[in-house]
């Protein structure tokens, strides 16, 4: 009577590229995740990274880094740049280059590894551990990054932290990012997936999503952005919008105000 | 009321004062949340209400009874629910309601009144029906509520709850977020709402800015909403629909401070 935690799900992500998973919690998100770094093997289907396998024998070592829910939970060195140099270490680099590694992925963090590398990562604050344990995948240079809900229980300068960080890497590395955050993630998305009970709703780049999201979220199937949502009650009150949903604050605001008669133009 | 004069504590000798001469007090029946960066003081201060840290200088009251007498311990423990961010933290049972009635046992409460206890707090949160079913196959919205059971089932008269939503997805904070607000405003419970949510500050009735272990804001929600460098310094964001309110009153548009979801912005627009 086993239920499937995913069903016939396709996604395919580049070096450079921001994938942002989307769908309530229990979804089968982080099983996508979890299929992704070859921590399980699915049932059916293939999971390929760069053409190999992504579990088991043959696949890629190091070239998938994932960093789980509430990452700051798995500290386990006494200083943090001890902490974050395991990874690199364990991929066979050496002392020097694993230390130049952990102290480029700190400053992606917006943490100054000459303040904080030496710190014991349990007396960081909820903030500054998120962010010291992302340093630690992203100091073993994977190609594809994997983020659970980065920002989740972070306040607005460690969410901002994580999002200079997803920037960093996007330069060089492919990241999927599962997130009940779309408000932060959608609008620099290149391509997006919403998981409903296993199943995919919706996939595809951000303008089809704003195109086919009033009949996704009337069908129950993906939960509008705020800013989008407000534009949807008010076309429902009969406001004469445009064609296009925005997800940008002001563009929503310039419409709306239009639509209002505020004193837009 | 939850009562703090002139709290100071340091978690180690020589460190910055994780709470620096913090005075506030929360009455029955009142929302007050306690927001501020990460590392600004609020879990510390969340822990000072139940007694689990006492501090170093001034003192913790509840209900007239002070935190750092060892005799009062348990007597302010079971005035004084407490739920945390992670509910896998908290569940301790392997079903739902021996889960819940973990708490007034080890209070010695007879079985009877126990039973009802749980069946109460069950119902006050909304997880009537799953009594018997095991905790790990609970949504992570219906587990957040286990933990509020599990707190209600204390018969508190305060709960104090750390970042409750922080782990949640959109529909399960609604859901949470209107069981803190019936425990308060309906049932008459003093909450304390450690939040770093912009959203959640909108919707109580006295917010606690705390920076660097001082308290630096003590007042309504709307004065704080309308002060964008306070909010920073604060470690909050307007939430995206704040952001959509705020670009509409700069193009002249009528729409609150406190409007912080999307009903609320089309109803000011739209009323």
């Amino acid at each position: 009577m086993a239920s499937r935690a995913l069903e016939g799900v396709s996604l395919a992500l580049e070096p450079g590229e921001l994938g942002v998973g989307l769908g309530p919690t229990g979804s089968g998100k982080t099983t996508l995740l979890r299929a992704a770094a070859g921590l399980l093997a699915p049932t059916s289907g293939t999971v390929t990274v760069d053409d190999r396998p992504a579990a088991g024998r043959g696949s890629p070592r190091g070239a998938v880094g994932l960093v789980f829910q509430r990452p700051e939970a798995q500290f386990f060195a006494p200083s943090v740049e001890e902490d974050c140099a395991f990874g690199p270490r364990n991929l066979g680099r050496s002392t020097e280059e694993a230390r130049a590694d952990v102290r480029a992925a700190l400053r992606a963090v917006r943490l100054d590894p000459d303040e904080f590398g030496s710190r014991e990562p349990w007396g960081l604050s909820g903030g500054e551990a998120r962010r010291a344990a992302l340093a630690g995948v992203l100091a073993m240079r994977p190609r594809y990054l994997l983020l659970d809900e980065p920002t989740a229980g972070l306040d607005a300068a460690g969410r901002a932290a994580v999002l200079a960080a997803v920037d960093v890497v996007r330069a060089g590395a492919g990241l999927l990012v599962v997130t009940h955050d779309s408000d932060l993630f959608l609008g620099r998305a290149d391509t997006v997936l919403i998981l409903r009970a296993g199943r995919v709703a919706f996939s595809g780049g951000v303008a089809a999503l704003l195109e086919e999201l009033p009949a996704l979220a009337a069908a129950g199937a993906a939960e509008p952005p705020e800013v989008v949502r407000a534009q949807m009650l008010a076309r429902e009150r009969g406001a004469m919008l445009g064609g296009r949903l925005e997800l940008d604050p002001d563009a929503a605001a310039a419409a709306l105000a239009r639509a209002a008669g505020g004193g837009a133009s | 009321m939850i009562s703090f004069e002139s709290v100071t504590y340091r978690y180690r000798e020589g460190d910055p004062p994780a709470l620096d001469d913090v005075t506030l007090r929360v009455e029955p029946g009142e929302i007050v949340a306690i927001v501020g960066a990460n590392g600004s003081g609020k879990s510390t201060l969340a822990l000072m209400c139940d007694g689990l840290l006492v501090p170093d200088e001034g003192r913790v009251m509840v209900d007239g009874l002070d935190s750092a007498d060892a005799a009062s311990t348990w007597e302010i423990r079971s005035r004084v629910g407490m739920v945390f961010q992670d509910p896998d933290d908290q569940i301790v049972g392997t079903v739902v309601e021996e889960d819940c009635a973990f708490g007034p046992e080890n209070l010695g409460v007879p079985s009877a009144e126990i039973r009802q206890r749980v069946d109460d707090a069950l119902g006050s949160v909304g997880l009537t029906g799953l009594e018997r079913r095991e905790p790990h196959l609970l949504s992570e919205g219906q587990k957040q509520r286990l933990a509020v059971a599990g707190a209600l089932a204390m018969r508190p008269r305060y709960l104090v709850f750390d970042e409750p939503t922080a782990m949640l997805d959109p529909e399960c904070r609604r859901s949470v977020m209107g069981i803190v607000e019936r425990l308060g405003h309906e049932q008459g419970h003093g909450v304390l709402l450690v939040s770093h949510d912009a959203a959640d500050v909108a919707r109580v009735d006295r917010v606690i800015g705390l920076r660097q272990g001082r308290l630096i804001y003590g007042g309504a929600p709307g004065d704080l909403l309308a002060d964008a460098d306070l909010l920073a310094s604060l470690g909050l964001a307007l939430p995206p629909a704040g952001r959509l309110a705020a670009a509409l009153r700069r193009l002249g548009c009528a729409v609150p401070v406190t409007a912080l979801d999307a009903e609320s912005v089309v109803a000011a627009l739209w009323p």
